[in-house]
């Protein structure tokens, strides 16, 4: 059955923005399935309204438009584009969503499209936890028992029936939003009320637990004949209770027999079948029972998923590639499998090596949220090893996560005392795995592990294995020669490396020098050998080169003979380092080949398009430290290696691949040293004459004060070397310092100073990006931020082109740029943030290196930033180049931050220097509050067009609320207000209502938030960041009940101005109801330009 | 304690030994399952055979007694890159090195198996011996070499039984023929009988056919035709087994002579008689096909079944009259199954019965009830 030939226009929904949950893998997917279809000449149309994917790069689909993933403007789209069809399965829960919304508002009918992939019937079927059940049971499969409810009413009567402890999970949500594990009526009652509110059907299901089961996942393909392939099997080391997403998994499955696996096997396929998914990939989850081998099915997920990305990635087999391609009518035999060209795509990979997925954690960066793995998922990123073994896999995946752990074995790491280790034991958290290895260096059994953790005893034991491998190999150091001569130590080091300990981990041992380590092993031959990822476990000859390292005997990457070059991507995704860099990363590869040069890419983050074996000429899935890049530019031999890229991680590279030889392209690490140094930026801004804020450094909390009292307060403090902001705070006198230093510094004298910088309140921050050749400086963008100045870049909205400097500052922004650049010998891409206050540019931060914000500017001006930067690292100029040439005006591009606060209960929303947010959405329009209220409206803050706008504002900000208050009021808006701000309103002659503050007594603000009598928030916090429980609760609330809010006085201004735009151009609309969408696709966009 | 191994072709690794002190030989094969290793083990067609696991983590769940597809292990070594000593699993009764030493067959890891295979892949399925006796490669490739080529060798004389059986739930039991020859066949009233000959029989092929409601008894190869007639039997079925169906002259001759009269259906070594029976040939896969993963698709319903697969000869039919194909390994094209035109006779070259392996091709034995009843009534 080949193409279907009554389709010729699809559109292709995309994920939106990077939350928790859903990440860079539905840009992966997204893009292999564009892709996929152009190659068989459909015409295909695009929505996502997130600027930094490879997906919405201009040329992939015919028509792209960035524009917010909810029902209007999607609809909005579907009338103006006509497609035939729609596939549903490739964008996550957003896509199926917002398809499924499609269909029940009948724009579908109206328009003629049809769902494919995905019937709105079968995401129905697998989405609803109540058909779902129903649907189980129709198989003879178990789910835990359960009950499904739309009221906390309900959940009181259920909770009669069902026994504590209960899981709840809130219907049509992703990555588990809103739910938690409830031990108790009160647990129950919160978090029923928080699930409630985050179903979009209010629709919440408590289920019976069945914490401390195994869990297994199972990717399904099928076609539209009923065949049906399992792409891969994946067992949690986590057990039931921890969300997928949070847990350490491993591919295959390790701990079932052929019995039981069949058993889900058949079961998985039957699932499908019974949903109703006509093609694609689908992911089914199980639990068994690890007493008696019972099983029950968790859920089931009719589409492309994170777990469906790990699975592509871990076995070779793209999911959705292929997943595209049966959506349009082939059959699994009708395609090859890629990695072999020869063999059927009608297969079920086998593997020979073993992989392992990490979750990466950062909650350090929501202090108040408890480091604890619930069924919410909390992770912001992953990343994923292969080793042949577990143990193995295991180690190169922890070295991987970058949190300072350097396999299983961290140095300098005293053992908790028992109350602590066996909290950290009892409690599934972040730190577990290393809570583990205390366990057992303090002598705990595997039998006592297990009962007190649920994790299978064959994952005990083979982290057993490494930490008694650990003490043999610090033994061996103390009663052993440790020379090359000694066959002893050839025989210990090969097991330790065949135990994945990295030449880190053997030196801190052995107290020696990591070199000594790689000298060591060097002489004596122990060198790790590639081995193909190759979808058959060798049965069949593979054409892809996708490698990763072990400690073998053959050796199967075979260098070309050729120029090459080597990209170092990002590692797994963090809050401050994510899919930005990956898409400078992946554009860096395109444009080497274009070049005609190899590219080669190293990643260890199976979410990307970096790591898909198509986008570079050879991938090799490692870990990005120094021994094993070094091992692979061994190897290879590039002729240089791109560090400017990838964001961090490769750029701590730097220093010490230069030192050992290698050809850094780009600007030199030299100039990174310059601009990350603190005393020689300050000699560099000093040549150049550039003002700065006024500013110090300081090595311990004496200095600190002193350096204070110099500057005088309110001043910035933060760690040198760190990216994201983290441990970044305003400080406002010598208290807040000293509580500063306790808290994240403490008593030793630092080898990297503190750095503290004057605090400019109520500047304005500019964030430009530009590109150099060395000789010429191309600026390529100039952004205006939304929220004031001490907010991160990274968490701010910001404007391009800027909406509110005059062209004089803009100016002087483009010349300081400039000479920065120049002086800087730039060859490549570099990002400057300054702040300008009454009418003065102060330089805050220069980072010669591909910025955040390069995606975001390379489409709001259609020029390819990242690609232009990799041909100037190839010996080309700004002058042939000619990017103005390339580039595109005429209309407003704002960028809005996305954050994931709803994941962290008890967390304030307040905004700050930290960064927090997971991504970002792009709204563009003809004017700025028409993209300002799309970038909104993609962020997901509906805006109101009437109600009451609650104000609450501090001391500072209260000169600024009155002409915001005055225009909410004309636009018929009702205002409410506690005491301080609604007499100010009311001086100033502006109606609002006093409401009362929690501590005032009943009915309050709380109260009113909670009975829907609130449509917008505008809070912003005290300058002496106090942290009042009254301010705090009010915003919890906001987060819990969903209202759109700010807590800028700036921002709030913009959420004003783009209110009032609306109302005024859209006054046919009835009031209540958001204006229909005016949506564009970035080519009619380009084209605008073009016309003029 | 050390192992070596080496092939006659010079190839040679450095292993452990988990089950003792060994010195073996075999031809040496590679299987892709992900799963299934104690089923391999016990499967009689791996009789004379050393089984190289590609997947690396053998051993994690251990050895369940319902799970053996025989009484013993067949296959003559078991190499591993990873042996797990302690299993993990609620049906799990002993280790596997414990089980394999109890049955005093080596399994040694630490091997690098991915080499190993990808030396098999492009040289071919070879002779190679296993010991922890000499490490000198010399004398250990001399040894593979003065080991009988697999081509040519008659295997089932040392895995087939020697008398009539069924499989009881207790585990196989003596099944005696009356006077005039005829089996007390047992099972359901108006079950059909069938008369399985046993070529090394995995249990599992036993279990489906009784699951598909026939009452099956296993005979020796030389059960002769008209043994059968007597015997009360309604159809003939051919098992699976090891070796080279080429030199099985006999159990040819008697398979051409049931074919006259007889609904049949073969698996595997038996596909590979009826093909030889029928006028078709066999030849020797570079290393074979084995493991779980195999698409295979009927010819009829265009479906794509994922298949088990254990064999290292491919049937020729090509030419043969009144014979055709009806299924088709998706991989390289070879045939996995053939019906003939006016018989009731089917068969299949991979393992419908599964253990290890999915059950997409169950579907064979309810054919096979189908053409027993079409063709007996029954």
């Amino acid at each position: 059955m080949p193409k279907r030939s009554d389709l010729k226009k699809i559109m292709v929904i995309g994920s939106g923005p990077i939350v928790i949950g859903q990440a860079c893998e539905f840009d992966y997917s997204g893009t292999q399935g564009v892709k996929a279809l152009k190659e068989e000449g459909f015409e295909v149309v695009l929505v996502n309204s997130n600027p930094a994917t490879i997906m919405t790069d201009p040329h992939l689909a015919d028509k792209t438009y960035i524009e917010p993933i909810e029902p209007n403007t999607v609809a909005a789209i579907v009338r103006k584009e006509r497609p035939d069809a729609i596939l549903p399965t490739l964008g996550g829960q957003t896509a199926l969503n917002t398809a499924l919304k499609l269909a029940q508002m009948g724009v579908l009918d109206e328009c003629g499209v049809e769902l494919i992939g995905a019937r709105a019937d079968a995401i129905a079927k697998a989405e609803s936890r109540e058909l779902f059940r129903d649907a189980m049971n129709n198989i003879g499969l178990k789910v835990p028992a359960s009950a499904i409810i739309h009221s906390m009413e309900d959940m009181r009567e259920a909770a009669k029936e069902l026994p504590f402890p209960l899981i709840i999970r809130p219907a049509f949500t992703l990555g588990g939003t809103g739910g938690g594990i409830a031990y108790n009526m009160e647990d129950l009652e919160a978090i029923t009320a928080e699930g409630l509110a985050a179903s979009p059907v209010h629709e919440v299901m408590a289920e019976q637990s069945v914490m401390g089961w195994k869990e297994f996942e199972m990717e399904v393909i099928c076609d539209k004949q009923g065949n049906a392939v399992i792409v891969c099997s994946i067992e949690n080391l986590d057990p039931m209770g921890v969300h997928t997403g949070d847990s350490v998994t491993v591919a295959p499955a390790q701990t079932l027999t052929d019995r039981e696996y069949q058993k889900m096997r058949d079961a998985s396929i039957a699932i499908m079948r019974e949903i109703g998914v006509e093609t694609g990939g689908s992911n089914v989850q199980f639990g068994i029972n690890p007493a008696n081998g019972d099983m029950v099915v968790i859920e089931m997920n009719p589409r492309v998923s994170r777990s469906s990305a790990l699975a592509s990635k871990a076995t070779g087999f793209p999911i959705a590639r292929i997943a595209a391609k049966l959506a349009v009518g082939y059959t699994l035999d009708e395609l090859r499998n890629d990695i072999t060209q020869k063999t059927s795509a009608a297969f079920e990979p086998s593997i020979d090596y073993c992989v392992v997925k990490i979750p990466r954690f950062n909650f350090e960066k929501f202090p108040g949220a408890k480091d604890e793995l619930t069924t919410s998922m909390k992770s912001v990123g992953e990343t994923m090893a292969i080793g042949r073994t577990f143990r193995q896999a295991l180690q190169k995946g922890l070295r991987s996560l970058e949190n300072g752990a350097i396999g299983l074995v961290r140095t300098h790491e005293e053992t908790p005392e028992r109350p602590e280790l066996m909290a950290l034991l009892r409690t599934p958290n972040s730190k577990r795995l290393f809570a583990l290895r205390h366990a057992f260096l303090a002598g705990f059994s595997i039998e006592e592990l297990y009962e007190i953790t649920s994790i299978d005893p064959w994952f005990l034991r083979q982290i057993k294995s490494i930490v008694d491998e650990e003490v043999r190999i610090r033994d061996f150091a103390l009663a052993n020669d440790t020379t090359p001569e000694n066959p002893e130590l050839v025989a210990q080091l090969r097991r330790a490396k065949e135990y994945g300990f990295s030449d880190r981990q053997l030196a801190a041992m052995w107290r020696r020098p990591e070199s000594d380590i790689r000298d060591l092993r060097r002489e004596t031959g122990i060198e790790p050998t590639y081995g193909l990822v190759d979808t058959c476990a060798a049965e069949f000859q593979a054409l892809t080169p996708y490698f990763y390292s072990s400690y073998e005997t053959r050796q199967e990457a075979i260098p070309a003979q050729c120029k090459k070059v080597i990209i170092f991507g990002g590692g797994p995704n963090r809050i401050g380092q994510g899919i930005e860099f990956d898409y400078c990363c992946c554009h860096a590869s395109y444009a080497l080949r274009d070049e005609g040069v190899q590219a080669i890419m190293v990643n260890s983050n199976p979410e990307t398009v970096s790591t898909d074996y198509d986008t570079s000429d050879r991938l090799y899935f490692e870990p990005l430290t120094f021994e094993d890049v070094m091992h692979i530019i061994g190897l290879e031999k590039p002729d240089g290696v791109i560090v400017q890229f990838g964001g961090q991680t490769p750029l701590n590279l730097a220093v010490p691949l230069k030192r050992a030889g290698v050809r850094i392209l780009g600007t030199s690490p030299d100039a990174i040293d310059r601009a990350e140094d603190r005393e020689r930026f300050t000699a560099l801004l000093h040549k150049l004459g550039l003002r700065q804020p006024e500013n110090g450094a300081a090595r311990n909390l004496a200095e600190a004060l002193a350096e204070a009292a110099r500057i005088t307060y309110p001043i910035m403090v933060r760690p040198s070397y760190v990216l994201g902001g983290r441990a970044m705070e305003v400080v406002y006198d010598d208290e807040q310092l000293r509580a500063y230093f306790q808290k994240h510094i403490g008593n030793e004298q630092l080898e990297h100073p503190v750095l503290i910088d004057k605090f400019l309140e109520d500047a304005i921050e500019v964030d430009v990006d530009a590109l150099s050749d060395g000789k010429d400086v191309y600026v390529a963008g100039i952004m205006e931020h939304i929220e004031e100045a001490g907010i991160h870049s990274g968490d701010s909205s910001c404007v391009l082109p800027p909406y509110s400097l005059p062209e004089s500052i803009v100016e002087e922004l483009k010349r300081e740029t400039i000479a920065l650049a120049l002086e800087l010998r730039v060859r490549g891409l570099m990002n400057i943030q300054f702040a300008v206050k009454d009418g003065q540019v102060y330089l805050l931060e220069v980072n010669p290196r591909a910025s955040r914000t390069v995606p975001f500017v390379s489409k709001a001006t259609g020029v390819p930033l990242p690609r232009l930067a990799t041909q100037i690292m190839l010996g080309h100029t700004l002058a042939e180049l000619k990017p103005e040439s390339m580039h595109h005006s005429g209309y407003v591009s704002v960028k809005e931050a996305v954050f994931p606060f709803r994941r962290f209960p008890g967390v304030d929303i307040l905004l700050g220097p930290e960064m927090r947010s997971t991504g970002e959405v792009m709204g563009i329009a003809g004017t700025f509050e028409e993209a300002y209220f799309k970038s909104q409206l993609a962020a997901g803050q509906e805006l109101p067009m009437s109600g009451n706008v609650f104000i609450s504002v501090n001391d500072k900000d209260k000169p600024h609320v009155v002409p915001l208050a005055r225009e909410l009021d004309e636009l018929g808006f009702s205002i409410l207000s506690t005491e301080g701000t609604a007499k100010l309103l009311k001086e100033n002659g502006i109606h609002a209502t006093r409401v009362l503050k929690v501590a005032e007594g009943r009915p309050n603000i709380l109260d009113r938030i909670k009975n829907n009598e609130v449509a917008l928030v505008i809070n912003t916090a005290s300058a002496v960041r106090h942290t009042a429980r009254d301010a705090k609760s009010i915003r919890q609330a906001t987060l819990q009940y969903g209202l759109p809010y700010t807590t800028t006085i700036s921002a709030a201004s913009a959420v004003v101005r783009a209110i009032a735009y609306a109302k005024r151009h859209h006054a046919a609309t009835p009031a209540a109801m958001p204006p229909a969408p005016q949506v564009r696709s970035l080519q009619e966009y380009y084209g605008l330009n073009a016309a003029q | 304690m050390k192992a070596f191994l080496a092939l006659e072709d010079g190839f040679t690794l450095e292993g452990r030994s988990v089950t003792g002190a060994c010195d073996t030989g075999g031809e040496v094969i590679f299987n892709t399952g992900m799963t299934g290793y104690q089923e391999i083990l016990t499967d009689p067609s791996y009789a004379g055979q050393m089984v190289c696991m590609t997947w690396t983590e053998i051993g994690n769940y251990g050895i369940a007694p319902e799970d053996m597809e025989s009484g013993r292990v067949h296959a003559a070594a078991l190499l591993m890159r990873e042996c797990c000593q302690v299993p993990s699993n609620w049906r799990s009764a002993k280790s596997l090195p414990d089980f394999l030493a109890e049955h005093g067959i080596p399994g040694i890891e630490g091997l690098d198996t991915r080499a190993l295979t990808l030396h098999l892949r492009e040289y071919g399925a070879m002779r190679g011996v296993v010991s922890t006796g000499t490490a000198d490669p010399r004398e250990l490739v001399a040894k593979a070499k003065a080991l009988p080529e697999m081509a040519g060798q008659n295997l089932v004389t040392r895995v087939a039984p020697s008398a009539p059986w069924r499989l009881g739930d207790a585990g196989p039991e003596p099944a005696v023929p009356d006077a005039r020859g005829a089996f007390d066949w047992g099972g359901e009233p108006g079950a059909p009988r069938v008369l399985v000959y046993d070529f090394g029989i995995k249990w599992n092929i036993v279990r489906m056919l009784k699951a598909h409601g026939f009452s099956p008894v296993m005979v020796p190869p030389s059960f002769t035709p008209a043994e059968a007639e007597a015997s009360g039997a309604d159809a003939i079925f051919l098992s699976n087994g090891p070796g080279d169906p080429a030199v099985l002259g006999a159990e040819i001759a008697t398979v051409r002579e049931l074919a006259k009269t007889w609904p049949m259906a073969g698996i595997c070594l038996g596909h590979q008689l009826l093909g030889h029976a029928l006028g078709g040939s066999t030849h020797k896969l570079k290393f074979g096909h084995h493991g779980c993963n195999h698409p295979v698709k009927d010819l009829e319903t265009g479906i794509v079944e994922i298949t088990s697969q254990n064999h290292g000869f491919c049937v020729d039919i090509d030419g043969v009259p009144n014979v055709k194909a009806t299924h088709m390994n998706l991989n390289d094209g070879t045939l996995e199954g053939f019906a003939h035109e006016t018989l009731p006779i089917i068969a299949v070259q991979h393992h419908p019965e599964a253990c290890p392996g999915p059950s997409d091709s169950r579907t064979f034995f309810a054919r096979f009830r189908k053409i027993v009843r079409e063709s007996t009534g029954r």
